[in-house]
């Protein structure tokens, strides 16, 4: 759903509401009940999301000493350049890409393709559906946890596979980022497969049934009527995927041992947030990075959106 | 739009071939659907391997683990395995602590949702769409970038040293606001004028009407908030772990990161995952259908 439509179907929900032409009137009873109705939500968003996005700002400007027996002292935008500049954010800017870059169309691609498969009247499938789903509902903790000992050379696995380069996989520098990402893939291919589901179920039945009495083939069915008309749901699962990726470090924080040499290989943005408040207790430079990362996220949905509004097919 | 590429199809030479049926030949749809469940299994051999591992992990001894080639059935299942991680590793106290907490966002969460959801839905006040525009776009804020001043709000509200600093901050869901909001605009207008007809108030009209009515959307919000609830790992990590007394409060996923961290051999933390993957597992088999509906809010038009 676009902005605009989701605006316009707003809109015209409440004119459902609002009989059209009668002059805008409010019971105070029914205000009053409104008002107390929608207060806890909005005291819950307001003080838990709102207010410390705002509150960032000021935060950023000001840095924490390491012992909290001195004040936090106000340093300006120095605290916020010396970050942009420094090799640590780099590197984990470098690393929240690349993340991002190999989960999203790996794990989206994954799952488009097991919801395809899935999309049939066949013997089973419902089976089929509930296991390609159940990787949304796996933690990040169980995921790590099974992934991390798999992976590590204390088990068979890797050694009768004759994957075994020193250092292990999740401690060796080139190889543990991709192995994160490896995690990543398959903790989403499950959310994937679900939007791309429930997108697919939407696609009227007489199109496709219409291509197929024509003589399309199975391939060109789903080159040039399924894949656009699933643009809507390549578009959202982009902007869900993209998000969800820029937040990970969980199994970075759980799999890669804190302290270690690798752990700088494996550092993300948001990771990077946790990380000066839980060892250094450093809000302010936490603030920084949380800013930073916001506003990557703004960006690439701000480009995601212009570059999918002009493709994406709504049918009709 | 759809028609555009059929016709376009249709003019390129050799393609389409006229209007008239092709006829598919018994053989070519046996090798499609033996090709589907080929690819139906691929992907379910990919989702399921490392869970399956994982049981049978949790089922061999430490040493059997390290094999070439590794376990792949549990001739002699290691019961002890989990009855090590339950008890020797105070799993069963975090699985309390995790019900616990999962219970009060679920509580405290479906109150809120519920009550703004019916206000922006039913109730007419001024400034009503422009608070739900605020919620709508709070959807935009990640909890991961609030955690600095949320860390710091927890310790102001004298929260950090119990169980309320670990559940209150969850308790509401924008989603479920959307959801829930527009399931309510789908109740007839008539019905809510009869009952104030007969004299019947909001607050009974909400409760006695309303919430009966959109039952399955407030199934679907529940599964979302509850394994939302039960999963999360950051928050807790955070707030257990900084200063040692909070430990105690742990939910399951903390203690089994802590599990894994530890020096407790590789199978004990295995069986601790399954452990934490079955009340989940039980949840997504009985009510799928509702957490793919919250999940796919908004995602089709």
């Amino acid at each position: 759903m676009s902005i605009a439509e989701f605006v316009e179907e707003f809109e015209g929900s409440a004119a459902v509401v609002r009989p059209k032409r009668r002059p805008r009137r409010f019971r105070l009873g029914e205000s009053l009940l409104g008002y107390a109705f929608i207060l806890p939500a909005l005291i819950m968003i307001g003080l838990w999301a709102i207010y410390p996005m705002v509150e960032n700002f000021f935060l950023a400007t000001r840095e924490v000493p390491p012992s909290p027996v001195f004040p936090s002292r106000s340093v300006g935008l120095a605290q916020f350049t010396g970050l942009l500049s420094s090799q640590t954010f780099l590197d984990a800017l470098k690393g929240t890409m690349y993340y991002t870059v190999m989960v999203v169309p790996i794990g989206g691609a994954l799952g488009l393709a097991m919801a395809v498969f899935a999309h049939q009247k066949l013997k089973g499938v419902t089976i089929y559906r509930l296991i390609f789903s159940s990787t949304v509902a796996t933690s990040a903790a169980v995921v790590s946890v099974i992934f991390g000992t798999y992976l590590n050379p204390a088990t068979g696995l890797l050694r009768w596979l004759g994957v075994n380069p020193t250092p292990p996989l999740v401690q060796n520098p080139t190889w543990a980022m991709p192995m994160m990402a490896l995690v990543g893939i398959w903790g989403f291919m499950g959310a994937a497969f679900i939007l791309f589901s429930a997108g697919l179920q939407s696609i009227p039945d007489d199109v496709v049934e219409a291509a197929r009495i024509d003589g399309a083939s199975a391939w060109t069915i789903f080159r040039r009527i399924t894949l656009p008309l699933l643009s809507p749901t390549i578009f959202f699962c982009g902007i869900v995927g993209t998000s969800t990726a820029l937040l990970t470090f969980q199994q970075m924080n759980i799999i890669v041992t804190a302290g270690s040499a690798t752990q700088a290989k494996v550092n993300t943005l948001a990771y990077m947030i946790f990380q000066e408040i839980f060892y250094n207790n450093n809000q302010g430079l936490a603030a920084c990075y949380a800013i930073v990362l916001f506003g990557i996220m703004a960006v690439l949905g701000i480009i995601q959106y212009l570059l999918f509004s002009r493709r994406v097919h709504y049918g009709n | 739009m759809a028609t555009e590429v059929l016709m376009a199809d249709a003019s390129t030479p050799g393609a389409g071939a006229g209007f008239e049926r092709v006829p598919r030949r018994d053989g070519t749809r046996r090798l499609l659907m033996v090709l589907s469940y080929l690819g139906l299994t691929v992907g379910a051999l990919i989702v399921l391997f490392p869970i399956y591992m994982a049981l049978v992990g949790s089922l061999v001894t430490a040493v059997d683990l390290g094999n070439e080639p590794p376990p792949f059935f549990p001739t002699h299942p290691q019961w002890s395995n989990y009855h090590a991680a339950l008890f020797n590793d105070d799993l069963l106290k975090f699985i309390g602590n995790s019900l616990i907490q999962t219970t009060l966002i679920w509580v405290g969460a479906m109150v809120t949702t519920v009550l703004a959801a019916y206000a922006v839905a039913m109730l007419r006040f001024p400034g009503r769409t422009l608070l739900f525009i605020v919620i709508i776009a709070s959807l935009g804020i990640p909890f991961e970038v609030t955690i600095a001043t949320n860390y710091n709000t927890v310790a102001q509200l004298h929260m950090f040293n119990d169980v309320w600093g670990l559940t209150v901050p969850f308790m509401v869901s924008a989603v479920g606001i959307f959801l829930l909001r527009n399931a309510f605009l789908s109740i007839p207008k008539e019905m809510q004028e009869a009952a104030v007809l007969d004299g019947c108030g909001h607050v009974r009209f909400l409760w006695r009407v309303a919430i009966p009515l959109v039952r399955p959307q407030l199934a679907a919000i529940s599964v979302f908030i509850i394994l939302g609830a039960w999963n999360q790992y950051v928050w807790p990590q955070l707030l257990t772990q900084t200063t040692g007394a909070n430990e105690q409060l742990s939910p399951l996923q903390v203690g089994l990161a802590h599990l894994y961290g530890g020096f407790n051999g590789a199978t004990i933390p295995l069986a601790g995952a399954i452990i934490a993957i079955i009340p989940v597992f039980i949840l997504l088999a009985l009510f799928n259908k509702q957490l793919i509906r919250s999940l796919t809010a908004g995602a089709v038009k």
